[in-house]
């Protein structure tokens, strides 16, 4: 029996969880219209490679990772991209990013993929493919996988001690993780053997709550089919235990220090259905096309579907048949999910679990009173903060306070806010720290990269007055250095010379400038050319003084 | 008598002696204070303070010559961490100063000559072109300063404001609408 260990706080707050347990995975018929967005992970979006009218096949390649922190984005199944402009995704901002409207011919035609050797790969090729087959954190935080598989400078991944695989789920209603436990234990061993590989990880603890003795039995056995020496550890059932950091601590007592990572104590975190999709990545080739979402809450028929990514979220709603009083969805959990602002949104590799909500089943919360600093939300904060203190400072903008008393260690698991007797919306408070010192950093590397472009541009323009400077001198030494020879004659005859020169130089000028229209006349032009100049002549005598006028007139009449 | 005149002097000199040590050994280039000045203003290098560009503004502030409150890019987030540095009041903008959105330059390439006017002005070398060469605004690069739109003599630079999106999207601060209770 392995010693577990305890984190501070945490709530229990009621699971709910055996509802949507009742029926097993079942697969989401192929909607009409698949809405894919090309920014489903964390990092950058990946940029489109496919043109709108393109025929795509099932697994095909649509959005290609666009930089280092970045992850691929596939058709989910085959047919025509109809469109490519920016619609509504699931995000607390409500505005719209840019996605692929997929129409599937409904003939599921797959792209030639095929099994990967990894036990014979090198392990930055395999994490390339996880990166092209888009293969993130399912768990909710969607991290590229490939990125938690990199080794670390100064900690080689043969340093890692102890590789997790997370399958606690922890809040309540959510169940597409024990429904893939139970149902594909198999898969996610296997996976879980990929990655432990990849990270030559030495064991491999597979993490689970005490609330899903189905799962338990499950991944029991199917570690114990494949002989491999996995542990799965049932833990207790505590809300927020299936956070990385926590379930870290559980099992092995350790701590991730504040803005380190896991890899650095030695540990490394998955969740079980990215251990799937690593299986599914390598030893089929498949890259992430669907995944499995709980639908809860008001309706009839709760349980869990596998779904293409893309899918909207009204396609789920319908086949969980919502209840009339139903009046909001939120995806993810009650803790920490995210409001609807529509169900026309896609469900993406985040989307874990999708609860039609109303007041009788979520009550609103009373309006929030002022702080009496009860310190209970301290109490049960699992990251050892001071929310009391951290509300303090979000709300009067005291951020480098906040950030002082540790305000990106948040979770943001939200059981300060349900322990909370004032009912404040303690996290919508640190969100909005977090938010607004993010905006200020960019802010900052904004203006210092604008300082030094600036500082680089007067630098450049005073190197260019001092190149300037350097030729003109350059020139004037030349020109020195020409003269000798000259100056052995005597001034006068220098300068005589030069008057001479000058003059045969204008000579030979006006000679070579003849105009070039008065040769090749016709004669016609020339008699134009000779009456011209006949008038000027004229008109030059006639600007003779006044008393030759009458002369000029009579010369004129005599000729 | 002798001896404390003695002891005096001799005081005197040796802190005379660490005095002037300090004074070359420790001895400061600049005004510190002008570089953190100069660190909280925006580096638009805008010129709407009526100085050329952020530091000179930087040192004017530093030697009392200009206000805190004449930096519009910098906004009151920019005011109140002046006047925090400084130590005194925060004063809000003065008459006449107006707050705009975010924006950055955009040349008109039907209309764009290719005159060099602008990128001559602009402070971070944000336009690319050359002489009777199509310009264009590197966009990324660009501070809003609007410095390049008055030079252009075919006014063919507007300035096109940026649209908020996922990426620079803020949280706003959590506001509740109160419940007549029943």
């Amino acid at each position: 029996m392995r010693t577990l260990f305890k984190f501070n706080g945490g709530i229990h707050p009621p699971g709910n969880k055996e509802r949507s347990t009742q029926r097993g995975i079942a697969r989401a018929p192929l909607p009409a219209k698949l809405v894919i967005p090309f920014r489903q992970h964390a990092g950058e979006a990946a940029r489109p490679v496919v043109r709108v009218g393109d025929h795509v096949l099932k697994g095909q390649l649509i959005g290609m990772p666009d930089g280092y922190f970045s992850s691929a984005v596939h058709a989910s199944t085959s047919g025509t991209i109809a469109a490519i402009a920016a619609q509504p995704i699931a995000h607390p901002s409500g505005l719209p990013d840019l996605c692929a409207t997929l129409i599937p011919d409904g003939r599921e035609e797959w792209i030639p993929h095929a099994a990967v050797d990894y036990r014979n790969s090198d392990p930055a090729e395999l994490r390339q493919h996880l990166r092209m087959c888009g293969v993130v954190g399912l768990g909710g935080a969607v991290f590229p996988s490939d990125l938690k598989l990199r080794p670390l400078r100064g900690h080689p991944n043969k340093d890692i001690g102890t590789l997790i695989l997370n399958g606690a789920e922890c809040e309540p209603y959510i169940t597409c993780d024990d429904m893939l436990m139970r149902e594909r234990a198999a898969e996610i061993v296997q996976g879980a053997e990929m990655l432990r590989f990849m990270l030559e990880a030495g064991e491999v603890l597979i993490g689970i709550e005490d609330n899903k003795p189905q799962a338990v039995a499950a991944m029991r056995q199917a570690v114990a089919d494949s002989g491999l020496p996995f542990e799965v550890v049932v833990v207790p059932t505590i809300y927020p235990g299936g956070s990385a950091k926590q379930l870290i601590r559980v099992l092995t007592g350790l701590e991730v220090p504040s803005g380190k990572l896991p890899t650095e104590i030695g540990v490394q975190c998955f969740n079980v259905a990215t251990a799937c999709s690593v299986y599914r990545a390598l030893a089929h080739g498949e890259p992430l096309l669907s995944r499995i979402v709980t639908i809860t809450g008001n309706v009839r028929r709760a349980q869990n579907y596998e779904v293409l990514l893309g899918t909207p979220v009204q396609e789920l709603v319908a086949l969980g048949e919502a209840l009339p009083d139903t009046d909001r969805y939120i995806m993810g959990g009650p803790m920490m999910g995210l409001p609807l602002s529509s169900t026309a949104i896609p469900l993406v590799k985040a989307s874990n679990c999708i609860i039609a909500a109303s007041d009788k089943l979520f009550p609103p919360a009373p309006p929030a009173l002022p702080c009496i600093r009860c310190s209970r939300c301290a109490q049960v904060c699992p990251a050892d903060l001071q929310p009391m203190d951290l509300f303090w400072f979000s709300q009067s903008r005291e951020f480098d306070k906040a950030q002082q008393f540790s305000l990106f260690d948040c979770i943001e698991c939200g059981a300060c806010s349900y322990v909370c007797p004032s009912h404040i919306p303690l996290v919508q408070y640190f969100q909005f720290a977090k938010s607004e010192i993010r905006a200020r950093e960019q802010d900052q590397r904004a203006a210092d990269h604008a300082r030094e472009r600036h500082e680089f541009r007067e630098y450049r323009i005073e190197r260019e007055k001092q190149e300037k400077a350097e030729r003109l001198a350059a020139r004037e030494q030349a020109a020195k250095q020409a003269q000798p020879p000259a100056a052995s004659a005597t001034p006068a005859d220098d300068a005589q010379q030069k008057i001479q020169a000058a003059i045969a130089r204008a000579r030979e000028q006006a000679a070579a400038s003849r105009p070039k229209n008065t040769d090749n006349l016709t004669a016609q032009q020339q008699a134009e050319i000779a009456e011209i100049e006949a008038r000027r002549a004229k008109a030059h005598e006639r600007a003779e003084p006044a008393g030759e006028v009458a002369d000029n007139h009579s010369e004129g009449r005599s000729q | 008598m002798l001896s404390a005149l003695l002891v005096m002097a001799g005081i005197a000199i040796v802190l005379g002696a660490v005095l002037g040590y300090s004074a070359v050994k420790f001895r400061v280039e600049g005004n510190p204070l002008v570089d953190k000045i100069d660190a909280i203003l925006p580096q638009t290098q805008c010129g709407q303070c009526g100085y050329p560009g952020c530091r000179p503004y930087a040192e004017a502030i530093a030697s009392g010559e200009a206000d805190i409150n004449r930096c519009p890019p910098g906004g009151e987030e920019g005011i109140r961490k002046l006047a925090d540095l400084l130590g005194v009041e925060f004063k809000p903008f003065g008459g006449g100063t107006v707050l705009k959105p975010k924006a950055v330059a955009f040349i008109d390439e039907n209309l764009c000559i290719g005159c060099t006017l602008c990128f001559q002005a602009c402070p971070v070398d944000a336009i690319a072109g050359a002489a009777k060469q199509m310009h264009t605004i590197i966009a990324s690069e660009c501070t809003g300063c609007e410095l390049c739109v008055d030079p252009c003599p075919v006014d063919c630079i507007s300035m096109v404001p940026l649209r908020e999106n996922i990426a620079t999207w803020k949280r706003q601060y959590p506001v509740f609408t109160l419940v007549a209770a029943k």
